[in-house]
């Protein structure tokens, strides 16, 4: 146990954590450089579009050093604010961690956030400054950010680049030397934690954890904690390149179980395995993951309803995170409420539904989860805006708050003050990280996030803003539901939860966009937002007088009828809404506001 | 230019045999029946030029005696002299691009002829002996007015001519007037207004004894265009010359390509600058469905029956129940007929019929 070292690396998007990670295996022989594949971490593709690692993972190399070999254990994170629970059970798994910041764009928000996570779990910190040697690295400032920041001595910095190799080998002995060997009993009863899982389509799920005390045999009949359910271990072993089955996984180590687990449901992030005789107790720490961000998907085709079902139940095998329950729409058909870790989670789920399974999918406008109480106190949990109890019978209603984290240049505080203020957000503290880069700390409200918060915030700053989250609390607030009507019908798919004094701004921009992605219709249409039986905003789309081109001769007849073919398949894809004929753009007009 | 034209006539001489057999005999007289000069101004063409055209023509396929030939044509081009040619030739109708007899609309749309020309060209033409005439006018232009429109038909009626071509003006995109009317030089197309002038078009026409026979065109008894009518009543024919399109008479569409250069190289070197485009089953209903509907007589429910089949035409009045009910559409004797008030939308109900 004394050679084995458990470590994460800490970073913001762009780091080039990826990059150092695929350079340490190269250093350890863990992969030759032929069967490297840029970023071995990253093996969803998505991953490697969006340059993030959307679930966290391990790897298991061999350092020799001083005539003793030593196993790293590496724990990717993901690198997102939608992901934090996740990266908080990986850091539980670890004894320290590498801090990778890049020399040229100094600390960023998520980077602080994941680094206190990292300090409440004791971990040791290696900090790195990555990407030396490229031009605009500014090592000094960043060097003095780090040590306000983590109050290291400024020769514990060590300085690299995953591109070229510089300083590799220098954070190979640092982390032999500076981070500490586990401790733990092989002998004792057996705790091992959970911190990720993966869909296999042969052999289920996946599960990784790491072994606190203990020792977990092939064969074993064992038992998650939380979820009370026993299985046998089919297989145990060691993360390598693949999987590399082992007899048993000993306390101090990292390693995967294989129980014939088909849902991914049934393993929780943060659970603690144990053996069923002489049974361990829980890892502190777990929590169930809860969604933040509501959505209805649905598909484009209502008669396409089954196969999607069928893909969002083969998507949650592989993604526990993901809830879903039916729901019907007058203007969508059926579809599903999706409940999603936050919106690049949704985004995540969006696509891949597109490219894993092939489904066009439309989704709704997003919300948060909302509380609203009766006036015979009763509580209702309030996930889409179908839900909210009648104006008549409502008492009052909750929104859940956030502490916002922002760090910036301090050139554009006053402007992210005017966004924050504007998304009814206060500033609860304000701190220089240096001269030139301040911290902002707002209370705001989790649902002012979900529209258009991120573009506003990187227009803003020009891009130069980090930005994070964690939830808070619930707040009386005056929320209200937006309605939208076409020609006086409800369209149930495009209401709205929304504070009362941003409703009829929304409302003119919603009726607004909505009469640029509306075709025009023999006869005049009316869109309209309301709250309750109040208009609030209004806009016409006069009817069309004419439809018929002039010439149909020779030359004509093969270009018109493809012009009439696309429309007719477009026509194929709108949804009727009382007489009007609304195209699937529409119902996604709400996220495009700003364009 | 010419040259390359007359090598494509050469090239493709069996063209009309190569027609599926069945087709051919049902459908197409094995004689060539009307020929037609058009897409852009083949007038400015020197004579003896359109005398080889026409007579290569005739040398290389069985051209009718009383065959239609058309020639379109600018007023400016014509002349005593090139009537005389063309006529020498075997022209025997003329369609010219009039456009207006209005001189400010003449002037926006940069037309090289003025209100005297376009109306002297018509007399010459009769005087002649070339009285066999179409005029083509455009309307719901920025600056013609509603009474402006009707003195354009009346002044069209005037002379004397047995067929109209009316178009509604559109603007292109990526066209000089589309970017005129984008920097604001020209006030923009009012659909309110073109619709308004279709209607007074089609109450004109009714008073002075011509027939609206197709969206576009207008004729006295037995003056309909006899080349575009083949166009809507699905025959076959071959079009010579860059961009020009071909079809077989049957699921076979064609097309040259557009560049001049192109076309002369590739001609030159012997070879045919050709796209083809095979129909589906349901492209050919589309496109019974688009071209029938915008004539008169409409979309014949019986042949279209005995080519697509039973469940084809009972889909088709299925998805027109809601244009009959809306009174856009009316089905009278097995024919599918757009009312007045749906000419105002031929693409969008022809759109709705698709399958």
């Amino acid at each position: 146990m004394k050679q084995i070292r458990n470590f994460c690396i800490i970073a913001h998007i762009d780091h080039g954590k990826s990059t150092l990670a695929d350079r340490l295996l190269e250093h350890t022989k863990t992969v030759g450089e032929r069967e490297m594949t840029n970023q071995v971490l990253d093996d969803m593709d998505l991953e490697r579009e969006k340059g993030i690692t959307i679930k966290s993972k391990a790897i298991q190399m061999e350092y020799a050093m001083n005539g003793t070999t030593y196993i790293f254990n590496l724990i990717d994170t993901p690198g997102h604010v939608d992901f934090s629970y996740e990266v908080s059970r990986a850091l539980a798994a670890c004894e320290g961690a590498l801090l990778l910041v890049d020399a040229t764009q100094g600390i960023q928000a998520q980077t602080i956030s994941n680094l206190y996570l990292a300090i409440d779990n004791n971990l040791e910190i290696i900090p790195v400054i990555n990407k030396i040697d490229m031009d605009g690295a500014m090592i000094p400032e960043v060097k003095d950010q780090i040590v306000d920041l983590i109050g290291c001595k400024e020769e514990e910095i060590l300085l690299a680049s995953g591109k070229t190799g510089i300083g590799i080998e220098e954070i190979l002995q640092a982390i032999v030397d500076r981070i500490p060997a586990p401790t733990g009993e092989v002998t004792a009863p057996l705790q091992a934690l959970i911190f990720d899982s993966v869909f296999n389509s042969f052999r289920g799920i996946i599960a990784y954890y790491r072994v606190f005390n203990g020792t977990i045999k092939k064969g074993d009949k064992i038992k998650f904690i939380n979820t009370g359910q026993t299985y046998y271990a089919d297989e145990v072993g060691k993360l390598g390149i693949g999987l590399q089955p082992t007899k048993e996984v000993k306390a101090g180590d990292v390693g995967y179980i294989i129980t014939g687990i088909k849902n991914a449901k049934e393993v929780k992030v943060g659970d603690t395995i144990t053996l069923t005789e002489n049974p361990g107790t829980s890892i502190k720490g777990f929590e169930e993951v809860k969604p933040m961000v509501f959505a209805g998907i649905f598909p484009v085709v209502t008669e396409d309803f089954e196969e999607l079902r069928d893909c969002m139940d083969k998507l949650q095998l592989n993604d526990a995170s993901l809830t879903y329950e039916l729901e019907t729409s007058q203007a969508l058909g059926f579809g599903f409420r999706c409940g999603f870790l936050g919106l690049l989670h949704m985004e995540i789920i969006q696509e891949r539904l597109e490219r894993e399974f092939n489904q066009t999918v439309i989704t709704t406008v997003p919300n948060v989860s909302f509380i609203a109480y009766t006036t015979r106190d009763e509580k209702i949990i309030v996930n889409n805006p179908g839900q909210m109890p009648e104006t008549t019978k409502l008492d009052r209603i909750e929104e859940p708050f956030i502490r916002a984290q922002i760090i910036t240049q301090s050139d554009y505080t006053g402007n992210i003050m005017t966004l924050c203020l504007s998304k009814r957000g206060t500033l609860t503290n304000q701190t220089y990280l240096t001269q030139t880069r301040v911290e902002l700390t707002f209370e705001m409200p989790l649902t002012e996030i979900v529209f258009d918060f991120y573009d506003k915030l990187k227009s803003q700053t020009r891009g130069y803003a980090s930005f994070d989250y964690t939830p808070l609390d619930y707040r009386a607030s005056d929320i209200v539901k937006m309605d939208i009507l076409l020609n006086n019908e409800k369209v149930d798919a495009l209401s709205a939860l929304i504070h009362r004094s941003r409703a009829q701004d929304f409302g003119r921009k919603l009726c607004e966009k909505l009469k640029e992605l509306l075709p025009r219709q023999q006869f005049q249409i009316a869109i309209q937002a309301a709250i309750g039986a109040k208009i609030i905003a209004r806009e016409n789309i006069s009817a069309m007088r004419k439809d018929v081109t002039a010439k149909c001769y020779g030359g004509d007849i093969s270009r018109k009828r493809k012009l009439l073919e696309k429309q007719k398949e477009g026509k194929k894809r709108m949804r009727q809404i009382g007489n009007v004929e609304v195209p699937q753009e529409a119902f996604l007009a709400v996220l495009k506001l700003d364009e | 230019m010419v040259d390359s034209i007359l090598l494509e006539a050469r090239y493709r001489k069996d063209f009309f045999q190569q027609a599926p057999a069945d087709t051919l005999i049902l459908k197409t007289p094995p004689t060539i029946s009307t020929i037609y000069f058009g897409g852009g101004t083949p007038s400015i063409l020197p004579g003896d030029w359109i005398i080889q055209l026409i007579q290569t023509i005739k040398d290389l396929y069985p051209v009718e005696p009383a065959a239609e030939i058309t020639l379109e044509a600018n007023p400016d081009d014509i002349t005593p002299n090139a009537l005389e040619q063309w006529q020498t030739a075997g022209v025997n109708r003329l369609s010219i691009g009039v456009q207006s007899f209005i001189q400010e609309d003449l002037k926006w749309m940069n037309r090289a002829h003025t209100t005297s020309q376009a109306g002297n060209s018509v007399i010459l033409a009769q005087q002649a002996g070339l009285s066999n005439i179409s005029l083509d006018l455009i309307y719901g232009t920025p600056y013609l007015t509603d009474s402006l429109w009707l003195d354009n038909l009346k002044k069209a009626n005037d002379l004397g001519v047995d067929h109209l071509s009316a178009y509604a003006l559109t603007v292109e995109p990526r066209t000089a007037l589309f970017k005129l009317i984008e920097r604001g030089k020209i006030p923009p197309v009012d659909p309110e207004k073109q619709s308004r002038h279709f209607d007074l078009l089609m109450d004109w026409a009714g008073q002075n004894g011509f027939e609206h026979y197709e969206i576009s065109n207008l004729s006295r008894p037995g003056h309909k265009s006899r080349h575009n009518s083949s166009y809507w009543q699905g025959l076959p024919y071959l079009g010579l010359g860059p961009s020009a399109h071909s079809y077989d008479g049957d699921v076979t569409r064609s097309w040259n390509i557009e560049s001049n250069p192109l076309y002369i190289k590739i001609l030159k070197q012997g070879n045919l600058a050709l796209t083809e485009e095979k129909l589906s089953l349901e492209n050919s209903i589309n496109e019974m469905i688009m071209i029938q509907l915008r004539m008169l007589t409409g979309l014949d429910l019986l042949s279209f029956e005995q080519r697509f089949g039973k469940a084809a035409k009972d889909k088709l009045l299925e998805l027109a129940e809601p244009a009959i009910t809306s009174g856009q559409v009316i089905c009278l004797q097995d024919h599918l007929r757009l009312t007045r008030k749906g000419k105002h939308f031929a693409d969008h109900i022809a759109m709705e019929l698709f399958v």
